[in-house]
């Protein structure tokens, strides 16, 4: 069997944006002190006078990058999720969202698969604080091609964007004529007993745990929503009317995320049973990416059990 | 300053200073104290500083202004109002329902806001923001941004101080509004934030001190600040909080209480004897 390919998504954004610089004068590239990390370094080293290293200081960062917006820029602001959406939260809030300012928030090592760096890294409540902002688009890429092309789509969006990366290398799913489209969620795989809706690295497990319940002669939908903000709940409304129930699956806190972004919108138009898979209401912990994954619940076979839980919920 | 010129100014402060009464009083909130202490400085940028075209409030080339302590919107939007950007009238809608004039400063709805602000430290780095990036596309334009003697208690005030310092952003000029009071009383009480002046010399500014209600010591400030090179500067304007109607003046009380009826007359009046005054 041939090898699957794996990138890291935050290696397919500092792609993304080399290229991007290449087409647009006008970008610019801001960090704060982690430009190894985010990928950023890579446009620092293709474009060294549109990169500014903000340094340790995420909020001014933000601002930063707000002033720069008003004069016409793109700007492509980038740390950690825990700084980017924790930490600068009320900068992005006040001085991004509602000016609605054209920055794009590139926050990698987003979830509990940033591994041993541990609890104080482990982002898992981004989506949720970043969906409440008024105007805000939030994208939660699977794979590689999905988080170049969500980055290409971001820079043209008028309004704030905010993209989340990982740190940890995921197979490649999607093959170079695929492009995200904002906001539309994607059918990965037809099914009539159940929904699975996953985002980011949780698309890949979900895939598997269809699979699986096929294998068992159950028929799951899979949905790949990369755009938490704005929802696509037509796909959703369909797909619960047409299955009866959905689990969702993220690798982000249950509460406020994907699940609870899917279970906000279809209780007011279509209430099915809506089964979480995501890290329950607790802190990481240091381990390998992997283990973390395993000891938190994000795997297929926590995504399949919940698939078999939500159809006997049905009846 | 020719004295004719420095008659006008203060005449347009007496005026902008109604608009302030007259904005609170009818918005039963919002914050006159700030908003007085820096009505003189906020006159002379808008009518002797800035290079601004009122009839295309979003012209690029124009200078900027960031009002990073955003409360004091009544005295921005008094100036605006008296500059041009919209009608005298349009101050008695301030903080009502469906006014373009919020609470605090809103430029997706006010002609000549330059940037949102509100809440506090956020301003200056956005101000930041502004003036790297007419450095980046070699305009010759001047970012102003007013910040509150408690405002800096903020740490953001510190990291975009850096900031603006390490990226040499010398068309940057701050302006703290020194006037000694913040809510809770005096800012030397509260947290000190003394001394200023050292605090941005030793984050790498250019440092000024003025007299805020002195249009020739602020032209001297401004020309200073602006044939300086190579850093960012930053004026420190000692001021009066309420400065203009006496029973405001000095007092933190003033923060951000609007006046009833008969404190409104009274205000009234005594500005407006001041501009008969001048009118002679």
């Amino acid at each position: 069997m041939a090898e699957i390919k794996k990138t890291a998504t935050r290696d397919s954004y500092g792609r993304a944006l080399v290229d991007l610089g290449a087409q647009n004068e006008k970008l610019i590239v801001l960090d704060a002190d982690l430009a190894a990390a985010t990928k950023t370094g890579m446009f620092k080293k293709a474009y060294p006078d549109r990169f500014f290293d903000c340094g340790i200081a995420e909020c001014n960062l933000m601002g930063v990058a707000a002033g720069l917006s008003t004069m016409g820029y793109t700007v492509f602001a980038s740390s950690f999720a825990m700084f980017a959406a924790g930490r600068a939260f009320e900068q992005v809030r006040n001085t991004i969202g509602y000016p609605h300012l054209n920055v794009n928030i590139g926050a990698t090592h987003a979830g509990i698969s940033v591994g041993e760096d541990g609890a104080s890294h482990q982002c898992c409540e981004d989506i949720a604080l970043m969906r409440t902002i008024p105007g805000m688009t939030v994208i939660n890429p699977a794979d590689d091609r999905e988080a170049y092309t969500a980055v290409l789509a971001a820079a043209k969006l008028q309004g704030p964007v905010y993209l989340r990366f990982g740190r940890l290398a995921v197979p490649h799913l999607f093959g170079d004529d695929y492009a995200i489209e904002i906001g539309k969620g994607v059918q990965l795989r037809g099914g009539k007993d159940v929904t699975i809706a996953a985002t980011g690295l949780m698309v890949g497990e979900a895939i598997a745990a269809a699979e699986a319940l096929a294998a068992e002669g159950i028929d799951a939908r899979l949905l790949n929503i990369h755009t938490i903000k704005p929802l696509d709940l037509d796909i959703l409304t369909e797909a619960a009317r047409e299955t009866g129930a959905i689990v969702t699956a993220e690798e982000h806190s249950v509460i406020g995320g994907l699940g609870g972004a899917v279970a906000e919108g279809l209780a007011g138009v279509c209430p099915v049973p809506v089964l979480r898979v995501g890290v329950e209401d607790t802190f990481g912990a240091s381990g390998p990416a992997l283990e973390m994954l395993r000891v938190y619940g994000l795997e297929a076979e926590h995504i399949a059990a919940k698939a078999k839980r939500a159809i006997a919920m049905k009846q | 300053m020719d004295a004719q010129r420095r008659l006008e100014l203060r005449r347009l402060a007496e005026r902008a200073r109604m608009g302030i009464i007259e904005g609170v009083f009818h918005a039963k909130s919002g914050h006159p104290g700030g908003s007085l202490s820096s009505a003189d400085l906020l006159t002379y940028l808008y009518f002797e500083q800035m290079r601004i075209d009122t009839k295309n409030s979003k012209w690029e080339g124009r200078d900027r202004f960031v009002l990073s302590k955003g409360h004091v919107a009544p005295g921005l939007y008094a100036v605006l109002a008296l500059r041009g950007f919209f009608p005298v009238e349009a101050l008695k809608t301030l903080r009502k329902n469906g006014s373009f004039l919020q609470g605090h400063p809103s430029m997706k709805l006010t002609p000549g806001v330059d940037m949102s602000t509100g809440s506090l430290g956020q301003g200056i780095s956005a101000a930041a923001g502004i003036a790297l990036g007419a450095k980046l596309a070699g305009q010759d334009i001047v970012t102003y941004a007013l910040l509150g003697d408690g405002e800096i208690q903020e740490g953001q005030v510190w990291e975009a101080a850096m900031f603006a310092a390490a990226k040499g952003l010398d068309h940057l000029i701050a302006i703290v509004d020194n006037n000694n009071l913040q809510i809770d009383g005096a800012v030397a009480e509260v947290n000190s934030p003394y001394p200023i002046p050292e605090k941005f010399a030793a984050f790498g500014w250019n440092t000024i001190e003025a007299d805020a209600h002195d249009f020739d010591a602020l032209e001297a400030a401004f020309t200073q600040a602006k044939a300086f090179n190579g850093k960012p500067s930053v004026i420190i304007m000692k001021s009066i909080k309420g400065k203009g109607v006496s029973f405001m003046e000095d007092q933190a009380a003033w923060h951000g209480t609007a006046p009833n009826a008969e404190q409104y007359t009274a205000a009234m009046q005594e500005i407006e004897a001041r501009l008969a005054a001048l009118a002679k």
